[in-house]
């Protein structure tokens, strides 16, 4: 019941609790986005038990994947800052 | 699915385990706290990937397993009268209370509806409001915001068939519980990166003063686990203690500040029982005097009367050590013998996140007897 996962909004509503439409690789449910008050259609937002909880950010995650994905092609890469 | 495939690539897993491989000199232990953390790590044999200098303990983040037994008699009690509806997340069904479990109340004709939102319930008391309709609220810091939201909305509507029974618990005190124990081997925390998408990490910050061990916000895919591995494993190895955050498409400092307001709004912190591991002060949260209406405990005490006072957990059930990380699932005696997913002992092993049902999932008996 902790699994909380990532989807993008497809659509919002304007109604009290924000709901909308989260996708997730296909399947569309509705969220409560309130909590996220900055999320527009098209951003991916983590959600857990029907609530959008964060909006991801797309600088940071694809930041992780840089790192890694270049560090492999490099002998050299012990030395790596960590992404925090 | 974007933000899960990528994180789960195998070069970058392979990447990773090595440059935490060349980073280790020495043999340290880590503890990740969350059971959706577990679940990933036995699922996907990370922790066959690490050097033999690190081991891996899991802690006792799982809701579904510290939910301690009067909650779970109660919310079986409930459920047994006949004009309550009870609404639950669907893996606190099989958890054995003392005598029976939800399931068992719903197959002799109890009312019990599993939902994926709290809101649900409330549709459900608009809809029938000559039912009273209980929510089972249980889970992390994750999961209180939704049934803020749920409280706040009730009172809205003027709903007066809702109430909660609150078995809320957050994770800060559960590790200052473990690093305060004499007992302790822990060297170095994995945080809940969804525990801190809600309430951001700066009470970890007072942690990692006071007992200099470090902690890593950390998120669920191999990728992220293994990054949070080596980014623990570069401040042990350099003699440091702080903060860091491996998770942050998804956690700030702060957190989720409009989430804590509805959080505070709705609950105050109070001592709660932890499952297996014991009473934690300040690890709980109950509804506000002015929301006391909506506590279906003291809504119903004539019907919990006599209390549940004197619950007992099966004693061949080792689940306070495995949620300790002192024991490992298949070192308890009655794993995948006695206990299995179809007859569970403890709650360890229903819950998905649950160390043993992970362990009896992806590491039966014989391979776990290879290498734990
Ligand atoms: S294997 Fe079963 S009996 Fe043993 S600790 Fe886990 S839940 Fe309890």
């Amino acid at each position: 019941m902790c699994l909380a996962i990532p989807g993008q909004i497809q659509y919002i509503d304007d109604d009290e609790l924000r709901t909308g439409l989260v996708s997730f690789g296909g399947i569309s449910q509705e969220v409560c986005l309130a909590l996220v008050p900055e999320a527009k259609v098209g951003d991916f937002v983590i959600v857990h038990v029907g609530f959008a909880i964060s909006r991801v950010n797309e600088e940071a995650a694809r930041e992780t994947l840089k790192l890694w994905e270049t560090t492999q092609h490099s002998p050299h890469s012990r030395e790596e800052p960590s992404s925090s | 699915m974007k933000y899960v495939d990528e994180y789960r690539d195998a070069r970058l897993v392979r990447t990773l385990a090595r440059a935490i491989r060349e980073t280790v000199q020495h043999p340290w232990t880590i503890m990740e706290i969350c059971g959706g953390q577990t679940h990933a790590i036995v699922r996907f044999g990370l922790d066959r990937l690490l050097p033999p200098e690190i081991s891996l303990i899991h802690g006792p983040g799982c809701p579904v397993c510290v939910t301690p037994i009067s909650a779970i008699d109660a919310a079986i009690r409930l459920a047994s009268l006949p004009h309550v509806t009870l609404c639950s997340f669907g893996d606190m069904l099989r958890v054995p209370g003392s005598a029976d479990d939800l399931l068992g109340v719903k197959a002799r004709g109890g009312d019990i509806r599993t939902m994926y939102s709290p809101l649900e319930a409330l549709k459900l008391a608009q809809t029938m409001p000559s039912r009273e309709i209980v929510v089972f609220a249980v889970g992390f810091e994750t999961t209180a915001p939704a049934h803020a939201m749920l409280v706040l909305e009730a009172q809205r509507a003027g709903l007066t068939n809702l109430s909660l029974i609150v078995a809320h618990v957050r994770v800060p005190p559960a590790i200052k519980a473990i690093l305060a124990s004499p007992e302790n081997r822990v060297q170095g925390f994995l945080a809940a990166g969804h525990v801190c998408t809600v309430m951001g990490y700066e009470e970890y910050e007072e942690l990692v003063r006071t007992f200099r061990v470090p902690i890593v916000v950390t998120g669920f895919e191999p990728v992220d686990i293994l990054e949070g591995v080596l980014m623990l494993v570069r401040q042990l190895e350099a003699g440091e203690a702080s903060v860091h955050n491996q998770y942050a498409r998804s956690v700030d400092r702060a957190g989720n500040r409009k989430a804590q307001h509805l959080v505070d709004t709705v609950f105050e912190l109070g001592p709660q029982h932890w499952r297996g591991i014991g009473e934690l002060p300040s690890s709980g949260l109950r509804l506000k005097p002015r929301f006391a209406h909506f506590d279906a405990l003291q809504r119903f005490a004539a019907s919990l009367h006599p209390s549940a006072a004197t619950v007992h957990e099966k004693s061949e059930c080792y689940s306070g050590l495995v949620l300790q990380g002192r024991l490992k699932p298949h070192e308890c005696p009655s794993f995948a013998a006695r206990c299995t997913p179809d007859h569970p002992l403890g709650a360890p092993m229903v819950s998905s996140e649950g160390a043993c049902a992970a362990y009896y999932r992806y590491r039966p008996p014989t391979s776990s007897a290879a290498r734990p």
